[in-house]
């Protein structure tokens, strides 16, 4: 099983979820109040149109004293604006317009003659807060799904709607730069100590209706109230200022303070992002813009940034990732005849215990066996541990925690497997225990239950061929740590049913994963694109390149880990292993790197982070790592001389990109892959492929088929068919218009 | 724990007993003659092979609010004068009890078994054995049917159960950190793992950790799960302000009138001698509407007017088999008949037990809403009774969350809580269950109804109803 980490998190946010559904607005009057309900949930524009309408009406009548924002869709206020909207767009001058439009209309409701109070229920993001943060007052519901935020940066834009003017002045600048450049959600309760929100409403149980709409109704009379006591000023639309307040303001007056503010910010983005997003740093642009020229000012850089971060194939790449996601979401297989409550996981190691963690919490009943006592008392307490870490962080009460506990039942015997509906086995990586495995397993399990195989390589179908009942065996690789990371790789080999396949994808989205469906096939999709990746990783070392270099050189491409990192990660033996056997069914092509650098390694005990020592050393607590100088000494022993003509940096990078992408046009070509938007998805969120790019599809779309395997033919003229293109690649380069994405 | 004691603070704001004539409006007493006309056309619910078991005697000491005159006692102390009360009113030989059973919430550590100890000195003989139980706010109920249990099993024919609540004192602990300390400090051999011991003491190892009326599971105050029920019921501040204001007033009336016969003067050491509850303030509707919410800020609309206040107090009942009752010469006030217990979700119906609790015991009973006479349910907050009432007489709710044909439909006000409720005669956690039973005991007699229905709803969103039919004259 593969092990990495994503620094930069791309989870998933409800932009546009309900793009399609465009319903009117309507409004009604209660003469002192007047409510207007929103139905649609994103910003289009038509909604623009329409909320200038009714918003003008109601301003016209002298007798509204106040009103109410309120959306009468149950778990969402305004998701944000709608992403077709932007991409419609051809220039940035059209999409700048269309911000200056967004801008002034929430000028108009900032600059309303009665008090406007926004009633949040649900997510609230991107232009929805905008929009909510121009009302004068705001009142959210404390329900768990009500969340703030401006997660434009992750589509690689930025809040373009007067939110880079107003969030400043609302939760000061260290708040509102934490909020646009991380594009994190924030709660209820954490909105309103930030200032964000005025008031909280507790959602309710049932009652005469069910609890949801009741809530709702609650929050439009409690809104209705401050509404009304706002316009009778009874209601306060001033807040007294606490001492911290007070003196954070102070200090903040500074322009000194601000200008290093300003420094640090952009240190860290550039830091961070290596220059490779441009988001953040037009967002910072944007704010010291507002703040230190005056608001004219900040709103049309705000717009112009709009404008050009739009066009930039940077937030095509993001954006696609993110559709790309939702369509990841779904059961494309149709609903599984029986559904599975009963989960059985084989194996409590890392990777068992992980899936059962994901799966307890989300309510399934689950089995975690092992053969050793320390083995399920290992497993049980990373189970515990997961849940405890989220208590702490009080993301769930202590009593949550243990009544989710009470799903899971460690064992050591197949007690009980009589009433599984799936069986999940993550043993050892070793054809001859999976055989083992399965068949005992086949002798207590009921006929419906589906046996799935967590494997990172070895074929489903040389599993299955143990198996009584092929057409209930499956594949289900999920990536280490299970609980972090998001991508679930699905295996279907020519008997799988299709009915196994869903079943397998139901109980992947219940766990919360981002599901992709691959064909069989030695390393299926993911590992097979790895390997190639890894095996130039291994050349490169014993080229000379020193690990920390090797990892500076692909993280400067975008890769959050970098290689040698994600050798160390993912284990040295593992890789070995991989490399090995992917080397038997693949041949010459996977070679690159001596296999014998990475034995070397694991004979030695240099298993990479788990053992405490691999490329690197791995101290406890330490978070700096040192190169291990063991590992150099191997490397030198395995020395290759490097061919000056391709070991520029950035031919080292593409020497590792090319592979990788290469692998995956093939896994297309050859219906492993079932279509590129997997493939994307796939390559990012399993193995942490540039984020900034789109994953390999976009990139090769992006970057220029024939410019690729330009750069491919050099490499091949030295190291052979290791830099062949594939056949599709080759198609691609000579034919332009040919794209992976329309 | 700042909400818990917050319901203390009522007293100030709300006004003295001067708007005594006021009854609420639509909730308003009225006479209850038609009542007796009914009584001859029902039946008994005496069955065959089940034991009539009767409610002998019960009686309470005066509820008063917590920190007032019973401030320096204990809660064995009380429970004393509960069982000294019952032992006068009974003149029962001390030895003849079978067995004694007291409910009680908060327990101090002392007398974790408040019953032995209230036993022993009551002056009942050292040979009755005697345990407590604990079930929130239905603690009492849970120790009456214990004996009801006993009674009907063959065990026992005569035994005592009761009720002890006291909130003027309730255990606050050292912080858990310190008393790990402490403990350790205990097996410490050397001076010097003493002195490095007491060196690990911080400043936040002193902060104390105080007990709260708030569930364990969800984390939340009653108050606050009671504002919530009161919203999604669309219960209204004034519907609960006017409920609350009735419930003083016909405890006042109740009192002035001497209708509560269940309680005994009490001489606590000391000081005087007390002999009515203290809690019973009919203030006016204005006067409530200036309190603000204590719960939920600042739009909730549970107040400390409409609140149940924090309580001393304690209750005991003598319940006994017919055949022994008869047999020792008594005169039964009623038979104790069908009971149950229900339990829901503890976050969103945390105090929807009456509406879960009625439907199901009349069924037992075989009974309706309207073969009832006489109705005692326990007042919590005014905004969870108004709520209940709401839920009981929806189809929807019914269906939906209790799986149920149909409604059971809401008590007459007319029959409802006639002499007062929780809310103002005061709510001795562990106590009130007995104060229900006994009432509906008294008021059939009084009222000349033949059945009564307790209800009560209790913490962990459990709840409880039993069936009460009157003794024949």
């Amino acid at each position: 099983s593969l092990s990495l980490s994503l620094s930069l998190s791309l989870s998933l946010f409800f932009y546009s979820a309900y793009m399609s559904e465009r319903e009117r607005l309507y409004c009604f009057c209660v003469c002192v109040c007047v409510c207007v309900c929103v139905q649609v949930n994103t910003l289009s524009v038509q909604m623009q149109a329409e909320l200038t309408e009714v918003m003008g009406e109601v301003w016209s009548n002298g007798a509204v004293k106040s009103a109410v924002f309120i959306s009468t869709k149950p778990g969402c206020f305004i998701a944000g604006a709608d992403i077709n909207m932007i991409q419609a767009c051809k220039s940035s001058e059209e999409v700048t317009s269309l911000s200056r439009e967004g801008q002034k209309m929430f000028e108009k409701i900032e600059k309303s003659p009665i008090p406007i109070v926004a009633a949040i229920n649900g997510s609230c993001l991107g232009g929805g807060l905008e929009f909510a943060i121009a009302c004068q007052y705001r009142v959210a519901t404390k329900s768990r799904k009500t969340i703030l935020g401006t997660p434009e940066v992750m589509l690689g834009l930025l809040p373009g709607a007067g939110g880079t003017q107003r969030l400043p002045k609302m939760v000061g600048l260290p708040g509102a730069f934490d909020m646009m450049l991380t594009g994190r959600n924030i709660r209820a309760d954490k909105a309103k100590k930030m200032g964000l929100v005025h008031q909280l409403v507790d959602p309710l149980g049932p009652g005469l209706k069910p609890a949801e709409e009741r809530t709702i109704e609650y929050l439009e009379e409690v809104a209705v109230g401050v509404a009304k006591g706002i316009a009778n000023k009874k209601v306060s639309l001033t807040k007294e200022k606490g001492f911290m307040q007070k003196l954070q303001d102070t200090v903040m007056g500074l322009g000194p303070v601000r200008k290093q503010i300003y420094k640090t910010v952009s240190d860290k983005v550039q830091k961070q992002t290596k220059g490779l997003y441009p988001a953040p740093v037009k967002i910072i642009e944007s704010i010291q813009a507002g703040v230190e020229q005056g608001g004219e000012a900040g709103y049309v850089a705000e717009a112009t940034n709009f404008g050009k971060l739009a066009m930039t194939s940077e937030s095509r790449a993001l954006i696609g990732l993110y559709q790309g996601q939702v369509i990841c979401k779904k059961n494309h297989y149709g609903t599984p005849e029986k559904e599975v409550k009963k989960l059985a996981i084989l194996g409590a190691g890392l990777m068992g215990a992980g899936i059962a963690q994901v799966s307890v919490d989300k309510g399934l009943t689950t089995i975690l066996k092992d053969t050793a006592v320390d083995g399920i008392s290992r497993g049980e307490q990373q189970v515990y541990k997961g849940l405890n870490d989220k208590v702490k962080k009080k993301a769930l009460t202590s009593f949550a925690r243990d009544t989710i506990l009470s799903n899971l039942s460690a064992q050591l015997d197949y007690s009980s497997f009589k009433s599984a509906d799936m069986v999940i086995e993550a043993v050892f990586e070793d054809i001859n225990i999976k055989h083992k495995v399965l068949k005992e397993v086949e002798a207590v399990i009921p006929p419906h239950c589906i046996f799935a195989s967590n494997t990172s390589a070895l074929p489903i179908k040389d599993i299955a061929a143990a198996s009584k009942r092929p057409e209930k065996v499956i594949g289900m690789h999920y990536f280490s740590p299970v609980d972090k990371m998001q991508l679930l790789e699905i295996i279907t080999t020519d008997k799988t049913s299709k009915d196994t396949t869903a079943s397998a994808v139901s109980v992947g989205l219940k766990q919360g994963k981002i599901i992709i469906v691959v064909g069989d096939g030695p390393g299926f999709y993911t590992t097979r694109c790895l390997a190639p990746m890894l095996a130039e990783a291994v050349r490169v070392l014993q080229e000379g390149v020193g690990p920390k270099r090797l990892d500076a050189l692909t993280t400067s491409f975008g890769f959050p880990v970098g290689a040698a990192t994600l050798a160390d990660e993912v284990g040295i033996d593992v890789a070995a292993h991989v490399a090995e056997d992917l080397g038997k069914a693949f041949g010459s092509r996977f070679g690159g790197g001596n296999v014998d650098v990475l034995k070397t390694m694991v004979e030695k005990g240099f298993k990479g982070r788990k053992s405490g020592k691999g490329c690197y050393i791995y101290g406890k607590g330490k978070k700096d790592k040192s190169v291990n100088p063991d590992a150099e000494e191997i490397l030198k022993k395995y020395k290759l001389a490097a061919h000056p003509a391709i070991s520029t940096d950035s031919d080292i990078q593409y020497r590792l990109v090319s592979r990788f992408v290469n692998e995956a046009v093939l896994c297309l070509q050859e219906n492993i892959l079932r279509n590129p938007v997997e493939g994307d998805i796939g390559a990012v969120f399993g193995l942490g492929f540039p984020p900034c790019l789109g994953g390999p599809f976009r990139f090769v779309d992006s970057f220029g088929a024939e410019r690729l395997v330009g750069i491919m033919k050099r490499f091949e003229d030295i190291y052979g068919n290791q830099f062949t293109p594939c056949q599709l690649l080759l198609d691609h380069a000579k034919n332009p218009s040919k794209k992976f994405h329309k | 724990m700042a909400s818990m004691l917050l319901n203390s603070l009522r007293n100030c704001p709300v006004c003295p007993a001067w708007a005594v004539q006021s009854a609420a409006r639509s909730l308003s007493t009225t006479v209850q003659l038609q009542a007796q006309v009914q009584t001859k056309s029902k039946k008994t619910l005496a069955r065959p092979n089940v034991k009539n078991i009767v409610l002998v005697e019960g009686v309470r000491t005066p509820f008063l609010l917590s920190g007032t005159t019973y401030s320096d006692l204990m809660p064995h102390d009380l429970a004393r004068a509960a069982l000294q009360g019952l032992l006068h009113r009974t003149a029962i030989p001390k030895d003849v009890v079978d067995y004694i059973i007291y409910g009680t919430v908060i327990q101090e550590v002392k007398t974790s078994n408040v019953a032995r100890e209230a036993a022993l000195g009551a002056g009942f003989s050292d040979k009755i054995p005697s345990h407590t139980v604990t079930m929130a706010c239905i603690s009492s109920n849970q120790a009456m049917t214990s004996a009801v249990g006993l009674i009907a099993a063959g065990q026992c024919d005569a035994v005592v159960a009761g009720g002890v609540e006291f909130m003027s004192d309730v255990p606050i602990r050292h912080s858990r950190k310190m008393r790990k300390t402490m403990l350790s400090l205990n097996k410490a051999k050397t001076l010097g793992q003493r002195l490095s011991l007491l060196g690990s003491i911080r400043l936040a190892h002193l902060s104390p950790e105080l007990p709260a009326v708030a569930e364990f599971s969800t984390s939340e105050t009653m108050g606050h799960s009671a504002d919530r029920l009161a919203a999604a019921f669309g219960v209204s501040r004034v519907e609960q302000d006017e409920f609350a204001l009735r419930s003083h007033s016909l405890a006042k009336k109740a009192q002035d009138a001497g209708l509560l016969q269940d309680v005994i003067s009490f001489k606590v050491p000391g000081r005087d001698i007390v002999s009515q509850d203290n809690g019973i303030r009919p203030s006016s509707m204005e006067q409530m509407a200036k309190l603000k919410p204590a719960f939920i800020k600042p739009h909730g609309t549970v107040t400390a007017a409409n609140s149940s206040f924090l309580t001393d107090g304690a209750s005991a009942v003598l319940i006994m088999s017919e055949e022994k009752a008869l047999a020792m010469g008594y005169k039964p006030k009623a038979y104790l008949r069908d009971f149950v217990y229900v339990s829901q979700d503890p976050k969103d119906q945390l105090l929807l037990g009456p509406t879960y609790g009625t439907p199901k015991v009349l069924e037992r009973a075989g009974l309706t809403m309207s073969d009832i006479d006489v109705f005692e349910f326990h007042e919590a907050f005014a905004g969870q009774i108004m709520a209940n009432l709401k839920a009981m007489d929806s189809d929807w709710f019914a269906q939906t969350y209790m799986g149920r044909k149909s409604k059971v439909g809401t008590p007459p006000m007319d029959k409802f809580n006639l002499w007062g409720g929780s809310l103002s005669l005061g709510h001795p956690f562990g106590a009130t269950g007995c104060r229900l039973v006994t009432t509906v005991a008294h008021r059939l007699q009084k009222e000349g109804g033949q059945y009564g229905l307790v209800a009560a709803c209790a913490a962990g969103g459990q709840g409880h109803a039993m069936v009460i039919e009157a003794y024949p004259k």
